[in-house]
This record gives C-alpha cells, structure tokens and sequence, in this order.
C-alpha cells in the first residue's frame, strides 16, 4: 500500500517492541526509499563534519593542545585550562560585559517590536502599513561591517552628523566610541534599528492568527481600540511573546562577536571586551587553543543550562515553551 | 456619548446579515469614538517615528556619498546632496581591492547558495515524509546543533585538518547548511505537498528522486526562493569567517575590505598627495559611496525577500 503513514513508523509510535519494529521498520523503509537514504547522506556527513566533530574537538580544553600531536596525541590537562581561565582577572569583568551587555539586548528588543506590530495591526490605511512594514524590515539585511560603519562616521566626533548635533547644543564634541560608558547604549540601539522590523513580522503573523470572535465580542462590549488591544491582542500574542523571550534569554551569553568585534577599540576595551571576542583573541591571536576551547566549552554549556532552565520556568508559568 | 457608541459601533465596513437593516437602517459610516480617533493620532505618530529612525540613517548616508566631502564633514550635508560629485564612487570602484572584494563576494555567494540548497533540499525532503524510518532521530541529531555548538577553535580545527584554510571552501562548506532553514523548508514539503500527489507518483512507478525533481520541486519554487535569497544575503553580509579562515587578501570577500577600509582605517585608496586633512575628508566621502555600493546588491533583492515574508510563507512555516 503506499503512503501507508504510521506502518512505519511502528518503531515509534509503539514502545513497547520498539526495538523489532524498529529494526524491521528500518529495513522496510530501507527497501522502498533507499534513494532518500543516499540523498541524506551528504547533508548528515555534513553536521557530523562541521557540527559534532567539532563538539569531539571540544576535548582539547581538558588537554594541552600542541600542534604536532594533534587533538587526540595532546597530553590530558584535566581541568586546569579552566582554572587558568576562572583564576584569570580577566574572567569577572568578562562574564559581567557579557552578561549585562546582552542581558540589555534582550530587554530592550523585546517590547520594541511588540509596540510596532500592535500599532501597525491597527492601521488601516494599507499604503502607510506595508511602507512602514518595509522599511523598518529592510536594516535586517544590512550587514554588521555597514551598521557599525554607518554608526562610527555618525558617531566620529569631528566629521560625523553627531558631533554637529552636540556641538549645535552646546555639549561640544562628544566622543561617543571611544568612551566606554556608551559602548553598550551603542550597541543595543543599533540592534533594536536593525531587528525590530524583522523581529514585529512574527508579531504581525501571531495577530493575524487571532480568533475573530474575540474582536466581535470586544465590538459588542464597546471595547475602545485601547482596551481591545489590552484584552485581546496581548493575550493573543503572549504565547509567541514568550517563545521569543525564552530564545532570546537563552542566547543570553551567546552574544555575537561580529558586532562587539567591529565597535571595539583599545579606548573601550574595558566594557567591549566579551567572552566572544575574548575567546577569538585568545585562539586565533594568541593561538592557544587549549584555552579557547575551554571558554568556549564554558560559555556553551552556561548557554545550554539557560536555555532548558528559562523555557523550563516560562513553561511551568505559561504552559507555553519551545518543546 | 459614551452609551451611544455601544449601538453606533457597527460601521460601514461590515454588513449586518439581519434583514431589517438591509433598508433604512444600512448603516452609514460612522466615526469612531473620540478616544479611539484620538488614539489613532498617536498610533501614526509613533509609526512616522518608527519610520524616520529607520529611514533618515539610510538617506544621510546615501545623500552624503553623492556629495563634496567639504559639505559633508562641515555638516551642511542633511538629506539631498550638497555640491554633487561622484568622486566618492569614482575612486571606490578604480580601486583594486574593492573591486577584488565585489569579484570575491559574488563567487561566495553564488557558489554558497548554490550549495546550500541543494544540500537543505537534500536533508530537508527525506525528513518531511512521515514514512521515512529515523526522520525524529535524524531530527533531533540536527536540531541539537542549535542548542549546542564546539565553538570557535574545535572548529577551526576542523577546517584546518581538512586543508581549508586560506581557500575559498572555507567560506562556503563550514556553514553550508541552516538549521532553521531546514526546519522551514521540512515544513514546507510537508504542508505543501499533499500525500495524494505521492500516492498517485508511486502508482505510476514513479521513484522518490524521480517524485522530488518532477514534482516536489517544481510545487516549492517560492520556498526555494526564499531560502535562497537567507543564504545568498547571509554569504553577503559575513564576514567573520573570512576573518577566521582567510590570510590571503586576494581571496577576501567584500565586507571583509569594507571592514580594513571603514573600520580600521586602513590603506584608504588613493590619497597619497592629498594633505592630511582634505584626506580624512575624502576617505570619509569613500566610505559613505563604499557603504552604498556593497549594500545595493542586498537592496535589489529585498523586495522579493519581503514579498515572500509578507505571503506568510516563513511564518506560517514556523507556526506549523
């Protein structure tokens, strides 16, 4: 019979003698779609390649990596690499760059797209929507190298639009990049510009899916535009609200080098230095892979028990998680 | 008034099917609540605000590159150029290694793309047929590398155990495949691609490789384009792994020059006998028309990108 769903999938739908069926399963699935076997082959050789042989790779920092024997020869290290890194003075002013500058991140690029998708669901006019829609939408596909070149010739105190502004004002030139104080107040708003568009789409997709009776029976009531946004568009969005959330809390120390890495200069340094960067400069400047790697293991694995523990607690609140 | 708009609230724009409103009591188009209307006011002046954050950035920058670099570090350069000139762009595209960059970028992103769709395609149909045996383990072994990845230096081990470094495999296979792409484009096929049309395929004897170019394909044209266009922007916007990977200045892609030239400052082209001032002026005219030129490629294509985004495609892929 073709297209006989769920025959074979037996392995999994029945536990119980999950590991026959499976097996039988297998070969029977084998026999009809040999050829989708091959096609996956490639694209499976490649997340082993690039995606868990570099996960193996990860025993490095539990070793004294040198070059001549290799990852596997190096000699076992147990944990010093990340002694060496949490004894380090560079460990706390870096967790604490890291945390408080994406921690500002996701705060600030939550709400924002909300409010943009609220008040474009309540446009009617379509001309203004979709312009506003693709405006806002196209900084997403920037790239970071223009962003921040666009935000340092703003920004330079002599030559850029900003320093005629605050010397218009009275507040004379302000080196805005080289002072530490503003490197994270930089870095978010160029954030929030370039994502809220794309980030409100979601939003927008998560309105239009509102059950219309719900605003039919806000209409009855005499609900304002106010209230029915407060009582029916929130509560309709809350669910991908905190999807959204979840993700972005997780990849809290995930942050990106790419950003951090072009708006950084040695004047600060003090407040730019992430562990991302940090990580970079230790292994491919330094070349001290050993060490890197263990950052790198650390930050992942901080990453990892973020993740599960938010969407564990947005779950239990929320009944709304990623899985 | 308050009570009236209880009974007013039925405007124009929808019909009321009960028939004694078919006749005299139609109903006309009636205004809002004043505190509705009022709220409107302020929702189009917080859109017209989202609008021109957006929008004033791009203008500055493109109105600065088409102007005398004199205006333009003096301040007098807002939205429409001032004493128009296109030396910025002149000396942009006489320049070497920007023009290598441009060569560079677009054979990243052609062969890039190129690769990593039919690779996406690859994985992503087996996994989107509910009778393939080991479709959740494959799964789950694939979405797992979003939760949790090697790192920098493991990977780059990789790339050097395989001969990669300081060649342009470098740039297209370490990041070959999406993950969320593939996620989309497995429920794609699987919403798309009714059973039906497989079931009458395998009637006719028709093989799965056979069914996927003559059938699958063809019905997917607007997710392959969409998916496309993620992974062609995204191979044009990097330039980490470039950074990483590549020694060799001939084989860097465009933002990877952008970024020596924008943000480090070096090597300006071209300036040589200007005095140091004038030339501070005119590398930054160069970098205004340098931001436009690499960002116009991308420009060309977002409306279909947008276009694609607003059918919903992407998003009710993600929602299912």
């Amino acid at each position: 019979m073709p297209g006989g769903i769920g025959l074979d999938v037996g392995g999994v739908t029945r536990k119980i003698h999950s590991k026959e069926r499976g097996m039988r399963g297998l070969k029977r699935s084998w026999r009809r779609h040999w050829q989708l076997y091959l096609l996956i082959l490639v694209p499976l050789a490649y997340f082993i390649v690039f995606k868990y042989v570099p996960m193996a790779n990860t025993i490095i920092a539990f070793k004294d990596y040198n070059v001549v024997d290799g990852v596997w020869g190096s000699d076992w290290a147990g944990l010093k690499q990340f002694e060496r890194f949490f004894n380090n003075p560079v460990f706390w002013p870096l967790l604490r760059n890291t945390f408080l500058l994406s921690a500002y991140v996701v705060l600030a690029s939550f709400p924002i797209p909300i409010i943009l998708a609220l008040a474009l669901n309540e446009v009617r006019l379509k001309f203004f929507k979709s312009t506003v829609q693709m405006v806002t939408y196209a900084p997403y596909f920037i790239s970071t190298v223009v962003v921040v070149s666009m935000t340092i010739l703003f920004l330079s105190p002599r030559l850029g639009l900003a320093g005629h502004v605050t010397e218009f004002f009275g507040l004379g030139s302000i080196d805005f990049l080289s002072n530490p104080d503003y490197f994270r107040h930089i870095y978010v708003f160029t954030d929030v510009w370039q994502t809220m568009g794309y980030s409100a789409v979601i939003y927008l997709a998560a309105l239009a899916g509102i059950d219309p009776t719900l605003y039919e029976a806000a209409r009855v009531d005499g609900a304002s535009r106010w209230q029915k946004i407060v009582n029916v568009d929130i509560p309709g969005i809350l669910p991908t609200a905190m999807i959204v959330l979840v993700l972005g809390v997780g990849n809290v120390m995930a942050i990106g080098f790419e950003k951090a890495y072009l708006f950084q200069n040695s004047l600060n340094v003090s407040q730019s230095e992430i562990i991302a960067t940090y990580t970079y400069k230790v292994g491919l400047l330094s070349a001290d892979f050993s060490q890197a790697a263990a950052i790198g293991l650390f930050n992942g694995v901080i990453n990892l028990v973020l993740l599960l523990g938010v969407n564990a607690i947005v779950k239990r609140l929320t009944g709304n998680g990623l899985w | 008034m308050v009570s009236s708009t209880l009974e007013e609230r039925p405007t124009g724009t929808r019909e009321r099917r009960a028939p004694k409103m078919a006749s005299g009591l139609r109903p006309t188009r009636i205004k809002d609540p004043v505190g509705d209307r009022v709220f409107m006011v302020g929702v189009y002046i917080l859109l017209t605000t989202f609008l021109l954050v957006v929008l004033l950035p791009l203008i500055y920058i493109v109105a600065s590159s088409f102007s005398d670099p004199q205006a333009v570090s003096s301040g007098q350069v807002t939205f429409w150029p001032i004493g128009f000139t296109l030396e910025g762009y002149q000396r942009a595209l006489s320049d070497n290694s920007i023009l290598t960059g441009f060569g560079n970028s677009l054979i990243y992103t052609v062969a890039g793309t190129a690769i990593s769709l039919v690779l996406t395609v690859a994985i992503a149909y087996p996994l989107s047929r509910a009778d393939f045996w080991g479709r959740r383990g494959i799964t789950v072994f694939v979405v797992f590398t979003m939760l949790f990845a090697g790192g920098i230096i493991p990977t780059y081990l990789v790339v050097q155990n395989l001969g990669m470094l300081d060649t342009r495999w470098a740039l297209i296979l370490p990041q070959a495949i999406g993950v969320w792409q593939v996620i989309i484009a497995v429920a794609f096929f699987r919403t798309s691609i009714p059973d039906e049309l497989y079931e009458a395929a395998q009637l006719d004897g028709a093989s799965d490789l056979r069914f996927l170019f003559s059938t699958v394909i063809p019905l997917s044209k607007p997710l392959l384009a969409v998916i496309a266009l993620m992974y062609g922007i995204y191979q044009w916007n990097s330039y980490f792994d470039a950074l990483l990977y590549l020694r060799d200045p001939s084989l860097y892609p465009l933002q990877l020059v952008l970024r020596n030239v924008l943000i480090l400052n070096q090597a300006a082209p071209g300036m040589d006998a200007a005095a140091a001032f004038e030339r501070q002026q005119l590398a930054s005219l160069l970098k205004y028309s340098l931001i436009v030129i690499s960002t116009v490629p991308v420009m060309l294509v977002y409306p279909f990108v947008a276009r694609f985004f607003n059918k919903g495609i992407l998003v009710g892929a993600v929602k299912g």
